[in-house]
């Protein structure tokens, strides 16, 4: 418990700062790995998110040539069911606070 | 090479499996060594890297907490795939669901073989001698390959 006559404890971080980190989203990331099928990943990417067969085909081509892409985006706890829904299936999934 | 499709979806929406059944012993067989695996109390075991990957690259103290809260449900999911393949390995005809199933707990086991094969992207069957001694682990991989691309290209994306 803090005694009343204790100085005030010097805040390190700016409150201010916090807050903008708190806004940005948290983004989801899928990694190239050599072991799961092109065919398999566009499809986890239509099943798991929706997307169109276009879009998951481009977001698996990015994955494959660019060894990453960002394939949903959010609040923490959102991204975080995202990244364990593509570990289900076996996809290299993290997520992090968008840069 | 020439051969059947063994994965066909129908107007109905179910899906014929015309798997010979030496090919389903070897599926049942696969599924029975990754149900060991799973239920083996060795949570660090390598061969399972694949299967429960970091979800915070940077971050240890995160992962560790997510790592904590999610694996069991990782490997509650990869058992009720397994079961429902092991349920339906008889099956004739699956349903979208069995399917699924059947697409995430093959997955799974390709998952464990290329760890253990520590396989890269241009991996050649071909390329293999008779004499090698992961001759059968790579055959394996390879046909479980090819059934999930059969099942993947069936379910129409």
């Amino acid at each position: 418990m803090p005694t009343p006559s204790a100085a005030p404890v010097e805040v390190e971080e700016p409150v201010g700062d916090t807050d903008v980190r708190a806004d940005r989203p948290w983004i989801v990331i899928v990694w190239n790995d050599p072991i799961n099928l092109m065919s398999y990943v566009t499809w986890v990417f239509q099943k798991l998110f929706g997307y169109s067969k276009e879009k998951a085909t481009a977001l698996m081509l990015d994955v494959h040539h660019k060894g990453r892409a960002v394939v949903s985006s959010g609040a923490r706890e959102k991204a975080e069911l995202d990244v364990f829904r593509l570990h289900e299936h076996g996809l290299w999934a993290t997520l992090e606070h968008e840069s | 090479m020439l051969r059947r499709a063994r994965v066909k979806r129908t107007r109905q929406g179910t899906y014929r499996l015309e798997l010979p059944p030496e090919e389903r012993q070897v599926i049942g067989s696969l599924l029975g060594q990754l149900r060991q695996l799973l239920s083996s109390e060795e949570v660090t075991d390598d061969r399972l890297r694949r299967l429960f990957p970091p979800a915070y690259a940077d971050d240890a103290e995160a992962d560790e907490e997510y790592q904590r809260l999610m694996r069991d449900e990782l490997v509650a999911s990869r058992m009720a795939a397994v079961e429902a393949v092991e349920r339906s390995i008889d099956a004739s005809v699956l349903d979208a669901e069995q399917v699924t199933a059947w697409m995430a707990a093959l997955n799974a086991v390709r998952l464990v073989l290329g760890t253990m094969l520590d396989l890269s992207e241009d991996f050649d069957l071909g390329a293999l001698g008779p004499d090698d001694p992961d001759v059968e682990s790579y055959v394996l991989y390879s046909y479980l390959s090819m059934l999930l691309e059969e099942m993947v290209r069936a379910s129409g994306s």
